[in-house]
Formats: structure tokens, C-alpha cells, sequence
């Protein structure tokens, strides 16, 4: 069906896009449908909805985000440049929208509903920022009289004020390091890095002493008598009971206690259930497929290609790197969800979006297309 | 973004102050291409790493897990246990596995504890409130609250429905004969594993490695049949524990063996305990004296020097021994109890039990000789049975002649009692030392272990010394009609402060039957027996152990299928005449 001889542009995509990564993603997806099975039917119970409103939802999301996952897949990474500057642009807009209209639920103003359907803006907004950012840096190794460094700069300020106006600190977190992360690959002088370090260490030191909460969280990752560390003791207790094979499907315990487990914890009830050789085999899904990326991003000889793919990959690493970090109880827990697995509708779409565009970057291309990248020139190869 | 900025003259292109910004941001004259594809290198080894660090932290929790699992299947391991069934020689029942519940509780599944607490101390009264809410108030995954409880209190607490509390079905271990075979079967912890007697036996033989593999969780197992005669046994305690309350005893033990096969048909040390409720198995005083204590023979050992003599073809019968006087040895002065005053024979020093006559026995065979006999008969080496409870003699470091002299009548070696009845097994059973145990076995299978230590006719002569005590000596009180009893008793001076003692003695009788082919041997043994009107204040063996050992007779010699034979001649003509 999909022949080498014609060159439609499915033909095009198939042979170009790197089909591994894809089945990464799909499995990864599908996986998170079983997952969600397990994990978020009692929560649905807990809070008064029926059974599987969350899986049902988690389905439907499933599909639309399927689908924009390929369809972004098949741009251009100038199309993709733009498509990011748009969907920026937008999710900025929401963000003061969510601002000024949102609901605020449990403290913090996260959620728009346009329509009858709510949206955390936030969540499209990482990616397309990512990628804005990716083509500042490029721009300003290639052509140095433009002010990329301070619109990358100017960029990070705008998103950081709104998330933190919201308040989301897990988002703030993730942007401020993907950034930093893009910043350092872009050549940024080693005493700066130290410097930026320095930097992010002494804001988390005055989060310590000036925000409570974040303080009692540190506080009780080190001395956990200090509080109640609930959550995360039941986590790490999942883990044991699992050990390796698990209980068996619909056998686990922690998610009827823990009031996230569908979200924050899927990590821990996927290993109460099906147990540690299956988490094991998630997180070698991720490894694969961010360590993939990187090589890929590695290889190419086009720098705003390097950056994007490098910074969608280490946006969707750190993501489930910290959220599987804080089930094991390696970091202090942070609200995070894991990629694709934890529920979330806006989390799911934006996620196939930063994917899409991923798989779009890290299609092959022949060098006189790769030339083309970098300039406006459209010279497709054909 | 105009695509034809000529890259080849950026340094007139830009301003100087964007040129100082990227000067300090990013370096001067670098290659950012060359340097951002090596930061990319340096994100993949971060994220390896972290991805590695996730993975071992996974790994960790699963070897963990694993070990997690292993002591709680440990523990239901060990509540599975199953034990064969002990039966005695006739195949009544000794111990047996019984089924109980055990109650548990789960912590981490506890939902309220507070309530489980109380619902659970209100249906089990007998709980410690306290000790059940710090149990539950830890964080394990498993804590036994209760050991076997009853099918109703089971029942009860089943229906309260608290979640994170549960069941075990358990063997418990019963003993349907309680205190009567004691000593000798041992008893098994509250996990049912043997910790004493042949129960420990079982264990270490086998049990233990089954249990390991989870095979002995059936009921599956073969029955071990021991020596043991429940009948015999108990009437062999209840006679002993007549005569210890009777002589106001500290102790009393009594064994009955069987000469040919060196089974313990019967084995007995009062004051004991109840397998059953082992608590005071720890008791110092309730040891077993037979095997686990060890003591001076007194007198019994005259037949082992007696033996000895014969048996080299140095002595006969009628070898006179000068026993005039006392033995002044160094600072030691060896009396008789009755003395004679005159040489007397061999066979006399036998039965007027004379130290002097014995001691000067022992020195015509030489120092190194009696050491060798001694030796060759097993006196001298640990003895070690299917008991895990054995004690090691107490022997001479530096034996001279002196000790030569004292141990020719039984002081200055002390030796587990069953030792010596090994002993004297050989001298009445034809010559041959055969181990005692506590497993049922036929003469043939006894054969295989037996050693020849001593001649048959030299054996034959022990029949009859041992006899012609019952008939003219000190164990004139056992000799039942028609058993044809032969016997030996000892007094023993038990040492005090040093010195020995004439009112603190360890007496024994050891009696045969028939003495004309010796089927059975009995030992029985009281410590610190107390003088009686009836006995005329004397404490010797003759006053208390030989009629003690009478009334035993009497009892077990039908028990053990023993015909009795009447009107048989005098050991003289049925013994004696059958050596010439």
C-alpha cells in the first residue's frame, strides 16, 4: 500500500518518519489505556462519578490524540515553526483568559471551559513555547544581530509570570528548566550554566524559606516523621507489595487510599498491579524514546531541528522522569503526570501535539532539504 | 527573518552591543554548532543516568519485595508444618498434629486500628490492649496476634469482618500421654519445629530440609515408631514417682533396656514435664538425669572391674582378695560397708560389695588395663543417641593408680547412667556392646552396630554374680518369683563441699531378668533418697532402690511378655554349671 515507487505524501511520510519512535508512542499510548483502566475507576467511585468516567474520557481522548499526534507529524519543521508560534500565541491568550475567567480549584486558577470543554492552557503552551524558544536560539547562533537571546529571554518571563500567577509551580518548574536546557545546548558559556544553577538552587532555597508549602514538602522528603507523608509512603508501599509480577489486574490496593492515583500515582498502582518488570518496561519506554530523540537530535546538522527535537524530548523526559522519581520516593513529591499514562485530557492532546511535532523533526531529510530548513526557501524535495 | 543576511559579514551586520552580549553569553569565537551537538551528547549521558538511577530504585524495591515475601511465606511455611506422628512400639500414639487457627493481623491493610483494637480485645478478652495496638501500630506487612485459638473464638472474630486481620490454619503439636514419655520425646516450639528429645531429632534428620522444599506440609509422612512401651513406661514413672515420694527423694530415674537390641523400652526422670505445656522444660532440676547428667556409679561399677578381671584370664571365681582392714591409699582410707575381715573371693567381693576387694581387683590388671576396658566398653567417650541431649563424662585428666582404685568401686568417674547400662548390656548379654536407641529394632538390625568387648563365658559369669545377689546379696528385696532377677546396687556418696557425704547419696539398682539369659535390663536410681523407720534409718541402695525395683518388676515383666518360670534352681547349678 505504502510503495516506494510514488511518491504520495503518505508514501513520503512513511519512509521518512522514524517508525520506531512511532511505535514507541503508539505503545506507550495504548499501555496507558490499561493503566488508566486499573488506576482510575476508583477514584471515579470515590469522588461520585460512575465507574469509568475517567476511563471513558481517557478513550476519548485517546482517538483525537492519535490522530493530531500524526497529522502535526507530517509538516515541515518550518510548518511546524509556525504552527508552534500560533498555538504560543493562542495558549498565551488563554492563560490571561484562565486568569481573569477561570474556576479556581484548589487555590489556583488552571482551567478555562470554552464550550463546555475545559482546558488547561498551560498544557499547550509548553510545547509550542519549546519549540518558539528552539528557533530563538537557533536564530541567534545563525544570524547574531538578531535579538533571539532576549526574546527567548522576554518569552520565559512572559510564561513564568502567568503560570505563576495561576499558581502552577510544577509547569513553572518544567518550563524554567526545558529553557534552561535549550539555553545550554545553544553554546551558553559554562560560567553562565554555573551561574544559572546557582540561580535556579537559590530560588528553590527562598521557595524553602518563603513558601510554605514547598518548604513542608522538602522537609518531609528528608525527615519523613515531620508530617504526613501519606501519599508517598503508600506509593513506595505499592512498589513492595507489587514486587516483581504484581498482584494481577484489578488486585491492587493503594489506588482505592490514594486520592491521585490516577493521575500523580498511576506509576505506583501499575506496579501494585502489574508489577515491577512492567514498570520497568515503561521506563525503558521512555528512555527509549527521549534517548532516541537526543541521538537523533545529535546527528542533525540543522541547529533549530537539534533544538526542537532536543527540547520536546527533554520536556517529555523530565515530565516522567520527576513524576516516576516522586513515586519512588528519589525526589520530594511534586505534582507531575506521567506522559500519555496519568489522565488528562488537555495533558493527552497537547502531548500528541509536542509528539507530532517531534515525530515531524525527526523525519529524514536529504540535505538540500535540510539547507532549506534554516532559510525561508521552500525547496521541497521533488 | 529575511532568508539572504549574509552569514559570511555578521560582525558588520550586528551592533556592537548585541556583539558584547553574545561575547559574554556565549563565548568568543566559538563554533556554537560543534558546541551544541556536544551538549546534546551531554543531555543523553544525564538522561541515561537518570533513567538508570529510576530503574535501580525499581530493581531495589523488587529485591526487597522479594524478601518481604520470603519471611511471610517463612512464617506460613512454618505453620504448615506437619510432623509425622510418634507412636510407640505397639503403635499407640505419642504425639500427633492436630489443627488449629492462629490469629493475624496486616497492618498496612488495617483500615481503623483503634476500632480493630477494641473489637478484637473485646472477643479475646485474654489480650493485652496494649500489646495489640503496638503491634498493629507497625508498619509490617504481617504480626501474629494470637496463637491457636479456639474454632468458636475463630468464628466470632470472622463475623466482627475487620479488614487487615485474618486466619492461618495451623498444626499444633499435642502429646495425648503428656508428662510420661517427657523426657524422651522432646517437644516442638510454637511454630511446631522440634526443639528437644526426638522431636529435635526429627528435625535434624530430615524434617527440617522437607520443610525447607515445602514437601512436609501433608499429612503425608510416615509414623516413626519408637522403642518406647507406653505401658512399661508408665508404670516404670508411676513406681518412680511412689519411691521418690516415699524416700522424700530429690529425683528419681528409672530405664528399662532391652539387652539384646539396646532399645530403651522405657525411660523415665522424675520430676519431668508436660510436653504439652513445655514451659518448665527449662527447669535445671527437671533435666534427664539418664542421659543428661552425668554421676558417680558408686558400687554398680564393681561389676564392669569384675568383668574386667574375668575376662583376662588372670581371675577366676575364686581369686581371693585380701580385704582385711581398710586400703590406706595416700591420704585416702577405703573402707568396707560390711567388713569381712578376711581374703575373700571374688564372687564375694561381688556380693558383700567390697570397695577394698574391688580396688584391689582393679590394681592386678594394671592402671593402663582398666583404662583400656573402660574405654572399649564406652565409659570413657561422649555417648550419643537419637537425643540431641547428651553429656560428655567426667574423666580423670592425670589417672593414676588411685584413680584406678576408686573408679574399681565407682567414684572419681561420673558417667551419663545410660552409658553404663550400655555397659552392663555387654557384660550380661553375651559379650556384645551394642549403642542404645530409642528407635524400635530387631536383634539382627542391633547386631549390625554390636562389638564383641568381652567372651562369651566371661559373660556367663556376670549372669551369675549378677544372679547370686538376688539370691544371698543386697538385691534379695527384687527378686520377684519367678523373673529370676539378678542385680547390682551402688551407693553413692554424693560429694558435698568437697568431701563426700554419708547422708547425701546417689543410689542405683540395676537389675536383670531372666538372669539365666538376660532379655531386659532395669535401672533404677533415686538422688538423696531420705532414711525411713521402715528402712531402719539406713539410706543404702538395698533399702530403697531394690525394693523400688521389685514393685517395677513385678509391674512390667508381664507388660514385656516375660513367662515367669517357677521353682528354677539356684544360679550355682543353672548358671554357673553351664560355664564348665
Amino acid at each position: 500500500m505504502i510503495s516506494r515507487d510514488r511518491r504520495t505524501p503518505l508514501s513520503q511520510w512513511w519512509w521518512t518518519v522514524d517508525r520506531l519512535l512511532l511505535a514507541a508512542l503508539t505503545t506507550l499510548i495504548l499501555g496507558g489505556i490499561i493503566l488508566s483502566l486499573a488506576a482510575s475507576p476508583p477514584v471515579a467511585t470515590r469522588i461520585g462519578l460512575e465507574p469509568f468516567h475517567f476511563f471513558n474520557r481517557h478513550v476519548m481522548f485517546v482517538l483525537p490524540a492519535f490522530a493530531v499526534m500524526i497529522g502535526i507529524s507530517f509538516l515541515s519543521p518550518r510548518q511546524v515553526r509556525r504552527s508552534a508560534l500560533i498555538m504560543f500565541a493562542v495558549s498565551v491568550v488563554l492563560l490571561v483568559a484562565t486568569l481573569v475567567f477561570g474556576a479556581e480549584v484548589k487555590g489556583s486558577r488552571r482551567w478555562i471551559s470554552i464550550a463546555g470543554i475545559s482546558i488547561q492552557a498551560s498544557e499547550f503552551a509548553k510545547p509550542a513555547f519549546v519549540v518558539l524558544v528552539a528557533w530563538l536560539f537557533s536564530e541567534s547562533a545563525r544570524r547574531p544581530e538578531m535579538p533571539a537571546t532576549s526574546l527567548a529571554l522576554a518569552a520565559l518571563l512572559l510564561v513564568v509570570a502567568l503560570l505563576v500567577l495561576e499558581p502552577d509551580f510544577g509547569q513553572t518548574l518544567l518550563i524554567l528548566m526545558v529553557w534552561g536546557a535549550l539555553f545550554f545546548m545553544a553554546g551558553m558559556r559554562m560560567i553562565w550554566v554555573v551561574g544559572l544553577a546557582g540561580a535556579s538552587l537559590a530560588g528553590l532555597f527562598s521557595a524553602y524559606l518563603f513558601v510554605p508549602h514547598v518548604a513542608r514538602r522538602i522537609k518531609r522528603f528528608m525527615d519523613p516523621a515531620s508530617g504526613d507523608t501519606f501519599q508517598v509512603d503508600m506509593a513506595t508501599e505499592s512498589f513492595a507489595r507489587g514486587g516483581w509480577f504484581g498482584q494481577g489486574p484489578g488486585e491492587g490496593t493503594v489506588k482505592r487510599i490514594l486520592p491521585d492515583s490516577h493521575t500523580d500515582f498511576v506509576f505506583a498502582v501499575a506496579a501494585e498491579e502489574f508489577g515491577i518488570v512492567l514498570c520497568l518496561a515503561l521506563v525503558a519506554l521512555f528512555a527509549f524514546i527521549v534517548i532516541r530523540t537526543l541521538k537523533t537530535a545529535y546527528r542533525t546538522e540543522d541547529l533549530f531541528t537539534r533544538f526542537a527535537a532536543s527540547g520536546l524530548a527533554i520536556l517529555f523526559g523530565m515530565q516522567s522522569t520527576i513524576n516516576m522519581a516522586v513515586n519512588l520516593h528519589l525526589i520530594p513529591a511534586k505534582g507531575m503526570t506521567l506522559p500519555f499514562i496519568s489522565y488528562g485530557g488537555s495533558s493527552m492532546i497537547s502531548l500528541a501535539y509536542g509528539m507530532g511535532m517531534l515525530l515531524a523533526l525527526t523525519r529524514q531529510r536529504s540535505p538540500i532539504e535540510l539547507e532549506a530548513t534554516g532559510g525561508a526557501g521552500v525547496a521541497r524535495y521533488a | 527573518m529575511s532568508p539572504e543576511t549574509p552569514a559570511a559579514q555578521p560582525a558588520r551586520a550586528e551592533h556592537w552591543r548585541q556583539r558584547l552580549i553574545r561575547t559574554l553569553l556565549y563565548g568568543k569565537n566559538v563554533d556554537r554548532n560543534v558546541k551544541a551537538r556536544a551538549r546534546v551528547g551531554l543531555a543523553i549521558i544525564a538522561f541515561v543516568s537518570i533513567y538508570a538511577i529510576i530503574a535501580g530504585k525499581l530493581m531495589l524495591f523488587g529485591i526487597s519485595a522479594e524478601s518481604n515475601e520470603a519471611s511471610r511465606r517463612a512464617a506460613q511455611d512454618a505453620t504448615a508444618t506437619a510432623r509425622p506422628d510418634i507412636l510407640d512400639r505397639n503403635g499407640l500414639i505419642l504425639a500427633t498434629d492436630v489443627k488449629t487457627s492462629s490469629l493475624f493481623g496486616e497492618p498496612r491493610r488495617l483500615v481503623d486500628r483503634d476500632e480493630a483494637v477494641e473489637l478484637l480485645t473485646g472477643t479475646l478478652p485474654d489480650l493485652e490492649v496494649a500489646e495489640v495496638r503496638q503491634r498493629l501500630g507497625t508498619r509490617k506487612g504481617f504480626v501474629w496476634l494470637k496463637r491457636e485459638i479456639t474454632p468458636e473464638q475463630e468464628r466470632q472474630i470472622h463475623r466482627l469482618g475487620i479488614p487487615g486481620i485474618g486466619f492461618l490454619r495451623e498444626n499444633k503439636r499435642v502429646y495425648p500421654s503428656g508428662p510420661v514419655v517427657s523426657h524422651l520425646i522432646g517437644h516442638v516450639n510454637i511454630d511446631n519445629q522440634g526443639i528437644a528429645g526426638i522431636e529435635k531429632w526429627l528435625d535434624s534428620n530430615g524434617l527440617a530440609d522437607l520443610h525447607m522444599a515445602g514437601f512436609a506440609n501433608d499429612r503425608q509422612q510416615e509414623p516413626v515408631q519408637l522403642a518406647v512401651d507406653l505401658r512399661v513406661e508408665h508404670a516404670l514413672r508411676d513406681e518412680l514417682l511412689k519411691a521418690k515420694e516415699k524416700y522424700k527423694a530429690k529425683a528419681a530415674a528409672g530405664l528399662v533396656s532391652n539387652v539384646k537390641t539396646g532399645e530403651i523400652v522405657a525411660m523415665v526422670s522424675v520430676p519431668d514435664y508436660d510436653p504439652n505445656n513445655p514451659r518448665e522444660a527449662n527447669d535445671p532440676t527437671r533435666i534427664n538425669r539418664l542421659t543428661t547428667g552425668v554421676f558417680e556409679m558408686g558400687s554398680t561399677f564393681k561389676a564392669l572391674t569384675l568383668a574386667m578381671a574375668l575376662d583376662s584370664g588372670k581371675a577366676t571365681l575364686n581369686t581371693m582378695y585380701d580385704a582385711r582392714g581398710s586400703l590406706r591409699y595416700g591420704r585416702f582410707n577405703i573402707r568396707d560397708t560390711h567388713p569381712m575381715g578376711r581374703a575373700i573371693s571374688l564372687s564375694e567381693v561381688f556380693t558383700y560389695s567390697s570397695n577394698i576387694g574391688a580396688a584391689r581387683v582393679a590394681l592386678s590388671q594394671g592402671v593402663e588395663a582398666h583404662k583400656a576396658f573402660l574405654k572399649k566398653l564406652g565409659q570413657l567417650d561422649r555417648l550419643r543417641t537419637e537425643l540431641p541431649e547428651s553429656a560428655e563424662p567426667i574423666v580423670p585428666k592425670r589417672w593414676g593408680e588411685l584413680n584406678t582404685v576408686t573408679i574399681a568401686f565407682g567414684h572419681g568417674l561420673s558417667v551419663a547412667p545410660l552409658q553404663a547400662v550400655m555397659g552392663i548390656n555387654a557384660l550380661v548379654n553375651g559379650g556384645y556392646l551394642i549403642p542404645p536407641t530409642l528407635l524400635k529394632r530387631s536383634e539382627t538390625e542391633a547386631m549390625k552396630f554390636a562389638k564383641q568387648v568381652i567372651k562369651p563365658e566371661t559373660s556367663q559369669k556376670m549372669r551369675h554374680l549378677m544372679r547370686l545377689n538376688a539370691e544371698i546379696g543386697t538385691a534379695k528385696k527384687a527378686d520377684v518369683a519367678g523373673y529370676y532377677v539378678g542385680g547390682k546396687t551402688g551407693t553413692s556418696e554424693k560429694v558435698v563441699n568437697g568431701r563426700y557425704s554419708r547422708k547425701q547419696v546417689l543410689n542405683s539398682f540395676t537389675a536383670i531378668m531372666p538372669s539365666d539369659n538376660p532379655k531386659y535390663q532395669i535401672l533404677i536410681m533415686l538422688d538423696e533418697p531420705q532414711p525411713l523407720a521402715e528402712t531402719y534409718g539406713f539410706i543404702t541402695s538395698g533399702w530403697n532402690t531394690v525394693p523400688t525395683g521389685g514393685k517395677v518388676i513385678a509391674r512390667i515383666a508381664p507388660l514385656l511378655g516375660l513367662e515367669p518360670r517357677f521353682d528354677l534352681p539356684p544360679s550355682e547349678r543353672l548358671i554357673l554349671a553351664a560355664t564348665r
